[in-house]
């Protein structure tokens, strides 16, 4: 095989369910990945799975595979995805299902587990992992028991596993984006664990493409305006060789542009130092990497240079911290801001005389300055309009439960409330905040597991 | 001149920081941003809004700086109550900076 082309076609769980399906069908490809878990997501999931344990995956991903299964099978596009959520085994027993009801044959299904540490934090703690925030520093100790998932991110080593022992779709759990990417190439060049530069090109392939359009027209700030077809941009398609070098395109006659403007803001994307990229298999270094167009829509990157990883693996938990809810209004001319500052003022009296035990308030005008605040200080202040947004963040439901009772009432504060932009009254929606921390890789032991249908 | 007329940018955040990555629009301009978007310069920038420090890298490769801010999000994606809580808006609010050429 000269080149693998590998498509991503989902960026995030709820990215559009069209840009799946419009790689499969627009061209040629290979492979497609699909990227379905953001941070706390785990956590959620898990909740589903606890009340009902044929849930706690993507379901999402299920209703894309019963539209596109039948013919990825008939012309050997293999799928890699991280819907498994917490319960990978489900979701491929629903894959199976859906093969089984619509009688397709030959589905493989690939299931990598193995991420969930969550049974195993009292031993890792017994044994002096320490466990504690890896970005503050924070103790362990002060969110044990309320953490809710606990997985440590895989890299692409089983899922080049479950490729080689025969599945054509992968489904992991919590699993390096790039992972996705690395893992299949791999797999198709029989690149070795210890050929860093290699590892490190297809994780920057991986990188390139695991955030979706983002690399070929959407979110792009050099030049949204020059866009076409923003509404069929095209997901990105990386074209890799055996020697690491690749070329990012997409499908002919979609939205959107590959131009080394496209490229290099997503290569930019979420990085911290350039030359010390970590995942479970390379260090990448982005620093010698060379971008250049090689023709329309098609952007050659080469240069990556890798080293060998640490040897720890990250871990993302969600712990449960607290109640947060936002209440919006709508003030009009004359006098707009005023309006929305009084009647924050008399809002913010009404909290103190009440005491509620709040852990943070905001107060934002939405249309004046939200965003980027006196960073880029607004034009002028004799608005059309403006909408006030106080949030708070509170321990219970309770107290944020209290706080929505008072913002009716402001309709008998400054004039003009225009009614609540939100609808009904606000509920309480539980945070679930991140916990990243690293183990020792020799603690986690990924298992893979093939499935075949009939 | 203000940074928007020879640079491009995309933010993102990582917990509780924001990464902005600044790109020349035209690679000649790179050795200006070097000069001019110095880590001293973007935490003056966003004075209140990132409490903690800057740090920046440089790629010339790429014509481009990246830059982190640390303590910048009110305490990160799921549990901030900014409205960009993502910091998605950040790299375009260095844009406004002012530079000398």
């Amino acid at each position: 095989m000269n080149t693998v082309r590998i498509a991503n076609g989902q960026a995030f769980w709820g990215d559009s369910p069209a840009a799946p399906v419009a790689q499969v069908r627009g061209g040629d490809i290979d492979y497609l990945t699909l990227d379905y878990l953001a941070e706390i997501t785990m956590s959620v999931l898990r909740k589903q799975y606890e009340r009902d344990p044929d849930a706690g995956y993507a379901r999402d991903f299920v209703d894309l595979m019963s539209e596109i299964m039948e013919e990825c099978l008939k012309r050997d596009i293999k799928v890699v995805a991280n819907a498994g959520g917490v319960n990978p085994q489900g979701c491929a027993q629903a894959l199976l299902d859906v093969a089984a009801s619509k009688g397709i044959s030959g589905l493989r299904v690939g299931v990598v587990t193995g991420d969930d540490i969550m049974a195993q934090l009292d031993d890792l703690e017994s044994e002096g992992v320490p466990l504690q925030n890896l970005d503050t520093g924070t103790s362990f100790d002060e969110v044990r028991d309320r953490i809710a998932s606990a997985n440590a991110y895989l890299g692409a080593e089983p899922i080049a596993r479950a490729l080689a022992d025969g599945a054509n779709v992968v489904i992991t759990g919590r699993c390096t984006d790039p992972g996705l990417v690395l893992g299949p190439l791999v797999h198709e060049f029989g690149w070795q664990w210890d050929d860093w530069n290699l590892l490190a090109a297809g994780t920057v392939a991986g990188h390139t493409i695991e955030c979706g359009a983002q690399a070929s027209g959407g979110n792009f700030q050099g030049g949204w305006r020059t866009m076409d077809d923003l509404a069929h941009v095209g997901y990105p398609i990386v074209e890799v060789s055996a020697d690491g070098t690749f070329v990012v395109t997409k499908h002919p006659g979609t939205g959107g542009a590959v131009t080394t403007a496209t490229v290099t803001e997503q290569l930019l994307y979420e990085l911290g130092d350039p030359a010390t990229y970590l995942s479970p298999e390379v260090t990448a270094d982005f620093t010698a990497l060379q971008v250049q167009e090689v023709g329309p829509d098609r952007v050659e990157v080469t240069g990556a240079r890798g080293r060998p990883p640490t040897d720890s693996l990250k871990v993302s938990m969600a712990y449960s911290d607290g109640f947060q809810g936002a209440a919006m209004i709508t003030y009009a001319w004359p006098d707009a801001i005023a309006k929305a500052e009084l009647a924050d003022s008399v809002l913010r009296t009404r909290l103190k005389d009440l005491g509620l035990p709040l852990r943070a308030i905001r107060t934002d005008l939405v249309g004046y300055n939200s965003v980027h605040g006196r960073v880029v200080p607004p034009a002028g202040s004799d608005q059309s309009e403006v909408v006030l947004r106080v949030s708070i963040w509170a321990d219970d439901p309770d107290t944020v439960s209290r706080f929505a009772a008072e913002i009716a009432p402001l309709v008998m504060g400054p004039p003009g409330f225009t009614g609540l932009l939100a609808g009904g009254r606000m509920r309480p929606s539980r945070v679930m905040a991140y916990w990243p921390t690293l183990v020792p890789k020799s603690v986690v032991d990924p298992q893979v597991i093939v499935r075949d249908g009939v | 001149m203000r940074l928007i007329d020879v640079a491009h940018a995309r933010s993102g955040d990582k917990g509780d920081s924001v990464n902005i990555g600044l790109i020349a629009l035209d690679r000649s301009d790179y050795p200006l941003l070097v000069k001019e978007v110095t880590a001293e310069r973007v935490a003056h920038h966003f004075a209140g809004v990132c409490l903690g420090e800057v740090k920046r890298y440089e790629l010339p490769n790429l014509g481009a700086l990246n830059f982190i801010l640390t303590s910048a999000l009110g305490g990160g994606g799921t549990t901030s109550l900014r409205v960009d809580a993502q910091g998605k808006a950040m790299g375009e609010a260095l844009l406004f900076m002012e530079i000398d050429v």
